[in-house]
């Protein structure tokens, strides 16, 4: 459609669109939670009220600029009060507000609501990717990092971009249809804040600090978000992605989690080959510290230094975990001790100490890393 | 000699020529008309920062720029625009204003009146050169939200200490209106005689006063926590990262009414010359302004709904900011009341000021649409915000210095503005700028956040439009410059002393262009 039809049509599909719950591009997305659609019904009683107001003051004022034009021999009146008119425009307006904080009000404490959930979940923004932690209910101690899972290619315009481009993540939060979720939200660097559409739900995730929201999702369906507080470079590029599943099906994802942990629990034990370490290692690099370190290596300098030749990624092992694992506070280097495990940690190290021109030629292995953890 | 009156014989200026003449002025129109220059030299490095932005949403993906200068961009764009463009703008045509309006020689303070201007080229130097320093300016959105500000290199410093000087600029300049205002007037205007203009000014004058150290205390405090140790805002050390965005609020809200109350004053002043009638209810407007001023130090943690806050806190937010839309609401009643039964003609300001009513409050229905907690939780940080504060403030503050401006540039230049140019300014300015906004209100409601280079597929066809109207926009306002320079180099109709058929008040009763020096002798209202 040309722009200016798109222009010609928005006005009218606005309206058409009120009561019609399909995925408007026009509205809000069609709601999956009490607490959406409390939100949704809102907007549009206020969009009708607005719209009534709208043509009664506009309406008066274009009907001046037509009739009341001197081209046309209109004459100048010269009133310029009239107390009663100036009250009843005070006071009704007034009166239209108490009707529009009513409901309101109600939704407000409803959102507000977060007792009593079936399951809790903690989301953490890190720069830039959620980690989650289930906290409480079934799938009590499944904690997962979910990151962007568009290829690179697919962004800067060296391959097709696919269809859910920017809104799909490698690991997505998965509940169970009809429960009280409740979301714990924090942030391990900077304000970041958790939001999915759908289900109503925006709450800013505040380092050093916990704070709560809920939902219990109606429907099954996949529902994306996105990272809504400017947190850097990669605020664009961190999603939401929250499949709402069938009990039975939520369950067999709980029991494969619990499986998976048990092999991550293994890994950190043993001994890993230089080979088996680039490999993973190469594959970690690129979700969690080429955004920022760039593939090459090179960095962004200052923000962001060269790994490439750095005398930290090719020097004493020991300073350099002390790094990934604490992180540098006061920039955007993260602790990492925090989001990966001890071999993945050792994976990335080893691959970074011997890619590009770095040429360390040791290996580091999870024991090194559980060692680094204490200092 | 008996006929020669002081104003003729000071008609020209005794004292240095040249650029020593701008540097040590203390005449209040020469430092108004720098004002003026120096907000639209911003206006438009500000607009090249915008252009920049919507050339990279053109379609999803990074084409044009990076994400970390994108930020950059969008950061740098809203404090040239505030700061340097709005604002001064505003405070140029209360220091050409005031004086002719309420028939004062010059404003109280006419050395600090230097100082006041002179400050900002450096505060903009420091702020537009930040762009090549290392790390580049502060990506950290005008809003400046630690910790992510923390992070930024020098160039966030450099912000910091651009935002203390404009602070003191704003400040001094403040002082001087108010001390102007309530000492200088013409003998026989009361204050409830005064033009609506130097009203809405008095009142904003007293908002920068009470926010603009609170911005310099929370920048203060940033800038300590990250280069003195302290944790102000630092969880680990004791702090709390929204405690910033507390002080910066109280300070931001009032904020935004600084850069709308005076554009209700000049609206305020044009539509009763257009529509040759009195202002309706003068008293209710002024009434209404200050009941606006004094609403918006309660209702800053409506920009915090998504922090989480109590139910209360929540509650009590909700319902002042709801309340601002009954005073701002009497005074768009009023203006249409004041063109009811008039007998109007549309000149080049009249349009603007009719178009500021009709857009502005398109903006105030969305204002009052984010005002409902629950539904700002949804389009918090969404374009649909963006959207509202550029209805606001471009259709709001923008139309209304253009309205301004074309309504008195006769006084300023003594030349008549091209009225062929400003009506296609107008009607240029106005259709461009909502293809480039109205459908950001729909971006945001299907869920596109603020402050990202790069977006889903479903926005895309939305983004193209934004990018087509904010080019057209751009290029609009280069037509102003046009009219400008005509004017001001004796192109055009002459201007009478009374420009505009039934314009009132003594700014009119000096010769057009006026005078260097004027009412040395006040004038006397009957």
């Amino acid at each position: 459609m040309s722009v200016s039809g798109r222009l010609a049509v928005s006005a009218p599909l606005l309206l058409a669109a009120q009561g019609v719950l399909a995925q408007s591009r026009y509205n809000f997305q069609p709601p999956v939670t009490s607490v959406a659609e409390q939100i949704y019904d809102l907007h549009t009683l206020m969009l009708i009220i607005c719209l009534v107001i709208f043509i009664l003051v506009f309406g008066a004022m274009f009907w001046s600029i037509l009739k009341h034009r001197r081209s046309r021999g209109a004459v100048a009146a010269n009133f310029h009060e009239n107390t009663t008119v100036e009250v009843v425009w005070t006071v009704i307006p007034f009166l239209i507000l108490i009707g529009m904080a009513w409901p309101a009000t109600k939704a407000v404490i409803n959102m507000k609501d977060t007792s009593e959930p079936d399951i809790t979940i903690k989301a953490t923004g890190y720069q830039w990717k959620w980690g989650y932690d289930y906290l409480q209910g079934e799938g009590e101690g499944i904690r997962f990092l979910s990151s962007l899972s568009t290829p690179r290619e697919q962004i800067e315009g060296r391959a097709d971009k696919g269809e859910h481009y920017l809104l799909e993540v490698d690991n997505p939060v998965v509940v169970p249809v009809g429960k009280k979720i409740r979301v714990l939200t924090t942030a391990n660097d900077v304000i970041h804040s958790w939001w999915v559409p759908a289900l109503g739900v925006k709450q800013d995730s505040i380092p050093g600090f916990i704070r709560d929201a809920w939902f219990r999702a109606e429907t099954e369906g996949v529902y994306r978000g996105v990272c809504a507080e400017l947190c850097g470079r990669d605020h664009g590029f961190m999603p939401i992605e929250v499949h709402v599943v069938s009990q039975e099906a939520y369950s067999d994802w709980v029991a494969t989690q619990v499986a998976m942990r048990a092999t991550a629990a293994e890994d950190d034990e043993r001994e890993w080959t230089p080979d088996e370490l680039a490999e993973r290692g190469a594959g970690l690099y690129g979700t969690h510290c080429a955004a920022c370190h760039q593939p090459d290596g090179k960095g962004i300098p200052p923000a962001f230094p060269a790994l490439d030749g750095s005398e930290v990624a090719t020097g004493d092992v020991t300073e350099m975990l002390k790094v990934i694992v604490h992180g540098r506070p006061g920039t955007a280097m993260a602790a990492f001790g925090a989001q990966l495990s001890d071999a993945e940690i050792a994976a990335v190290s080893t691959w970074v100490r011997n890619a590009w021109s770095n040429e360390a030629g040791d290996t580091v292995q999870p024991a090194d890393v559980a060692a680094a953890r204490d200092r | 000699m008996a006929a020669v009156t002081p104003d003729q014989l000071h008609d020209h200026h005794h004292g240095p020529t040249g650029l020593m003449r701008w540097i040590t002025t203390t005449n209040h129109k020469d430092i108004g008309t720098m004002y003026m220059i120096f907000s639209f030299v911003m206006f438009l490095a500000g607009g090249v920062m915008a252009l920049m932005i919507r050339a990279e949403l053109f379609q999803p993906g990074l084409q044009v720029v990076e994400p970390e200068f994108f930020n950059q961009l969008t950061t740098l764009h809203g404090l040239v625009m505030v700061f340097g463009a709005i604002m001064p703008a505003f405070v140029g045509f209360a220091n050409w204003q005031i004086p002719l309006m309420i028939g004062a020689s010059d404003m109280a303070f006419a050395r600090m009146n230097n100082w006041s201007f002179w400050l900002l080229p450096p505060a903009a130097i420091l702020l537009v050169s930040s762009f090549f320093v290392p790390g580049g300016a502060t990506a950290a959105g005008w809003t400046l939200y630690p910790p992510l500000s923390i992070q930024m290199g020098m160039g966030m410093d450099m912000a910091i200490f651009a935002v203390h000087i404009m602070g003191i600029s704003s400040i001094m300049g403040a002082i001087n209106i108010i001390v102007t205002v309530l000492n200088m007037r013409a003998p026989g205007m009361t204050m409830m005689k005064m033009p609506l203009f130097c009203w809405t000014w008095l009142i904003t004058a007293y908002l920068l006063i009470a926010v603009m150290p609170v911005l310099a205390g929370a920048v203060t405090m940033l800038l300590t926590d990250r280069h003195f140790g302290t944790s102000f805002f630092n969880a680990a050390g004791g702090g709390d990262p929204i405690l910033y965005q507390h002080i910066f609020w109280f300070f931001g809200h009032p904020e935004v009414y600084i850069m709308i109350l005076p554009a209700f004053g000049i609206v305020s002043q044009i539509i009763p010359t257009f529509a040759r009638k009195p202002l309706f209810g003068y008293a209710s407007m002024v009434y209404a302004t200050s009941s606006i001023a004094i609403l918006s130090f309660i209702v800053w943690a409506h920009h915090m709904f998504t922090t989480g806050m109590p139910v209360v806190g929540q509650l009590f937010f909700m319902y002042a900011t709801m309340l601002i839309a009954v005073p701002t609401g009497v005074k768009v009643f009023n203006w249409v009341a004041t063109m009811w039964r008039g007998s109007m003609t549309f000149e080049t300001p009249m349009l603007w000021a009719t178009g500021f009513i009709f857009v502005f409050t398109m903006g105030g229905f969305t204002g009052l649409i984010c005002a409902i907690a629950p539904i700002d939780i949804q389009i918090h940080d969404t374009y649909y915000v963006v959207a509202h504060f550029h209805y606001v403030l471009v259709a709001g503050s923008l139309f209304s210095l253009y309205a301004g401006a074309y309504y008195w540039l006769p006084k300023w230049t003594g030349r008549m503005p091209d009225e062929r140019f400003g009506k296609l300014h107008f009607w240029s300015s106005l259709i461009f700028f909502n293809i480039t906004f109205f459908p950001m209100h729909f971006l945001g409601l299907a869920g596109m956040q603020r402050r990202v280079p790069d977006y889903a597929l479903q926005f895309t066809d939305f983004n193209q439009m934004a990018t087509v109207g904010a080019i057209g926009f751009g290029l609009s306002q280069l037509i102003f410059l046009v009219v400008v320079i005509k004017a001001a180099r004796g192109g055009g109709e002459k201007a009478s002393a009374r420009a505009w058929e039934s314009a009132e008040g003594l700014e009119w009763t000096v010769p057009s262009p006026a005078p260097h020096h004027t009412f040395e002798v006040a004038p006397v209202l009957k």
